[in-house]
């Protein structure tokens, strides 16, 4: 870390938000549930395989086409132990709320989060509440911490992705990121996108219970797809290559990253899964995932390679190649 | 919203059409210059450079605006984010940009009032919104800005928002090219000129400076099958010795441009001398406010003159600039210099060529 202060780019997901990690936090917490880095950690109570993630909601606005930041909260955090092959049980709740928020919001809010729990069938068990001044918060934070158990002989993690895996989304990238984005003062677009915030817990309960062997979930958070497939590439040591012409993409989207110079490799997701199989399972795979509500515009991207460990290409529309890197900084727009 | 104007220049069947006559065409060792960062970015993005012939270069010329601003002018962003009860306005490329001591992004760490537009009458309404402030407007374009910036004036006017100013650190896109042509060293075979600039300037702007030189120059869009017909056209005009002007760009630009614009841009501003980073003061090719405006020129409003600054000790951004180094070629990159801890703007702004450089390649 050479900077003196904490900047929003350590908040990117990308590149800083990595740096600040490992150069920071692992180092003083450092233990082996931690070190492996996947989206919750892997622990074993009694012979029971546990999966445990948290995660906290700062989203502006807080309300936004498609849901708002109760329904996100519990989704994620929901996501986040789905992607460690885990089923998710229990979730705890803690908020910080700023003076002055209006009741009807926090209601709103309350009942967005008790909607997304009983769609996904997990109990909200413990929380916390705390209220702050006027102007230390803006609005309301909310963190979410989640407890899920692992069903014998699944094995997944970003350490496990094999040359020759084909690589699945399960859907449209960008919409969630583009969809807060828009909805921003100053921003006026007038399109009917909304954000993809969904539980994915369904959707990977069915791929993990058939017969497939699955390598790797995760799900292109902050950050998006760009950058969690390279974390994928350098936990598993592989090289990966995607087709520009397969990764689905929404007309809308598509218009506001051009418009605003947003690359959608790079634009978050709250509702979207990437799945690494060995080739064998690849169709089955997709065909399960095509069936949940939530995966009905999956398909197959990209696939694994031996050579360029660490490395992510991109084969574009004409023919040409090109590297796909972490995202570096918050993305910003365009000046000309 | 409809995309098809997209998909059509993004056809890969026509592309590859493209690629295979470039090189069926291609004989010469040719260096060709791109002056738009959004080529710049274009041109890695669709992987451009892989699929065109070994002996062709694309060079990325000063077509990026944060990356041809003057230290001086960021340190004066800088300063003005330091004014108690200033508001600075800023595209967002700018906001990391590093000045001799900071950055907009380090001041907005520190307390400063700096705030992301995504258009300069969103400056002008944020003023309208915080009468008891004053807001500073950094203006950092090309043609294509500068006249929603005289407009942001003339709405400034009517609106009487005397709480709105502007830094000019605009330029003007031919005087640069004259100018790389005169610099010694400098070895370019054609221009792909930039198609948002043109869409203002009109195909006429250059006529002058290609008259001079006599250089192969297309202007072109962004899309793909855009920038390969223009790669195409400066390659046939090479090998046939016949070097022309030409518009590959016609669906948006025109001989004369957009005139009303252009009369916008100078009932408000008067041609004035420009420093660019890197290259130093080109004549006549920076935009300032007429005197009867003054009363919106941040820099006369609070006295703002910054001392010349030296650039950073080994950034090789105005070579790189001029086509004279690549980013590869300069010692900082991607060592000192990476879009995390970046040292020159062209490693900052995302069309500079060291960062689509350092992403892409």
């Amino acid at each position: 870390m050479t900077e003196e202060k904490i900047l929003l780019d350590h908040g990117s997901g990308g590149k800083a938000s990595h740096a600040l990690f490992s150069d920071m936090i692992l180092p003083l917490f450092e233990n082996s549930e931690l070190s492996k880095q996947d989206d919750g950690a892997i622990l074993t109570v009694d012979g029971t395989r546990l999966a445990f993630s948290t995660d906290s909601y700062v989203v502006d606005p807080i309300f936004f086409p498609g849901g708002n930041i109760g329904d996100l909260a519990i989704n994620g955090t929901i996501n986040d132990i789905s992607m460690c092959g885990a089923i998710p049980q229990f979730i705890s709740v803690g908020l910080i709320i700023e003076e002055g928020l209006p009741i009807k919001d926090f209601q709103r809010i309350l009942e967005a989060m008790a909607t997304a729990a009983k769609k996904a069938g997990v109990k909200i068990v413990t929380g916390d509440t705390k209220v702050v001044p006027k102007g230390k918060a803006d609005k309301i934070f909310i963190n979410t911490s989640g407890i899920g158990i692992i069903p014998p002989d699944v094995n997944v993690s970003g350490s496990n992705a094999k040359p020759g895996d084909k690589i699945i989304v399960s859907g449209t990238i960008a919409d969630h990121g583009i969809t807060v984005l828009s909805s921003r003062e100053g921003l006026k677009f007038d399109s009917d996108i909304k954000t993809d915030s969904a539980p994915l817990n369904k959707m990977v309960q069915s791929i993990i219970q058939s017969d497939c062997d699955i390598h790797v979930l995760r799900d292109p958070t902050r950050g998006g797809l760009g950058t969690t497939l390279n974390e994928i590439a350098a936990q598993s040591n592989v090289g990966i290559t995607i087709e520009e012409s397969f990764l689905p993409i929404r007309g809308p989207v598509q218009g506001i990253c051009e418009l605003l110079g947003f690359d959608p490799l790079y634009i978050a997701n709250e509702g979207k899964v990437i799945a690494f199989v060995p080739q064998k399972d690849a169709q089955k795979v997709l065909e399960i995932i095509q069936q949940d509500e939530f995966g009905k515009d999956a398909v197959i991207i990209g696939e694994v390679i031996e050579k360029d460990p660490g490395k992510v290409f991109l084969q574009t529309v004409i023919g040409g190649v090109r590297i796909i890197d972490m995202l570096t900084g918050e993305q910003l727009p365009r000046i000309c | 919203m409809a995309l098809k104007y997209i998909e059509e220049y993004r056809d890969g069947s026509l592309a590859r059409d493209l690629v295979k006559k470039i090189h069926s065409v291609s004989k010469k060792d040719l260096r060709l210059m791109e002056v738009c960062g959004t080529h710049t970015m274009s041109i890695f993005r669709h992987g451009i450079r892989s699929v065109l012939p070994r002996g062709v270069t694309l060079l990325s010329g000063p077509g990026c605006p944060v990356c041809v601003t003057a230290q001086k002018d960021i340190d004066a962003f800088v300063e003005f984010a330091r004014v108690k009860n200033v508001i600075v306005t800023t595209f967002g490329d700018l906001i990391r940009v590093p000045g001799s001591s900071s950055s907009l992004g380090k001041e907005k760490a520190d307390g400063a009032d700096v705030r992301i537009v995504y258009s300069v009458f969103d400056a002008v309404n944020i003023a309208r919104e915080n009468k008891d402030k004053e807001v500073v407007f950094c203006g950092v374009g090309f043609e294509t800005t500068i006249p929603t910036i005289a407009a942001s004036i003339l709405m400034g006017i009517e609106g009487k928002v005397d709480n709105f100013s502007i830094y000019s650190a605009n330029k003007l896109t031919p005087p640069a090219l004259a100018a790389l042509m005169e610099t010694d060293g400098v070895e370019i075979d054609g221009f792909m000129l930039p198609g948002h600039v043109s869409v203002i300037t009109g195909t006429d702007a250059y006529r002058d400076t290609f008259e001079k030189y006599n250089i192969p120059a297309v202007i072109a869009g962004f899309e793909p099958i855009d920038i390969l017909q223009a790669i195409l056209l400066l390659i046939q005009q090479n090998e046939a010795g016949r070097p022309a002007l030409e518009n590959a760009y016609p669906r948006a630009v025109s001989d004369a441009g957009n005139i009303k614009a252009k009369q916008i841009m100078h009932q408000i501003f008067e041609v004035c001398n420009a420093s660019w980073r890197g290259i130093g003061e080109i004549s006549s090719s920076g935009m300032a406010l007429k005197k009867e405006y003054q009363k919106f020129d941040a820099a006369i409003k609070f006295g703002m003159d910054m001392p010349d600054t030296p650039e950073p000790k080994g950034c090789a951004c105005g070579e790189i600039l001029m086509g004279l180094k690549t980013p590869e070629e300069c010692l900082l990159y991607k060592k000192k210099c990476t879009p995390m801890t970046p040292v020159g703007p062209c490693m900052v702004s995302s069309e500079g060529s060291c960062a689509a450089f350092y992403r892409y390649s």
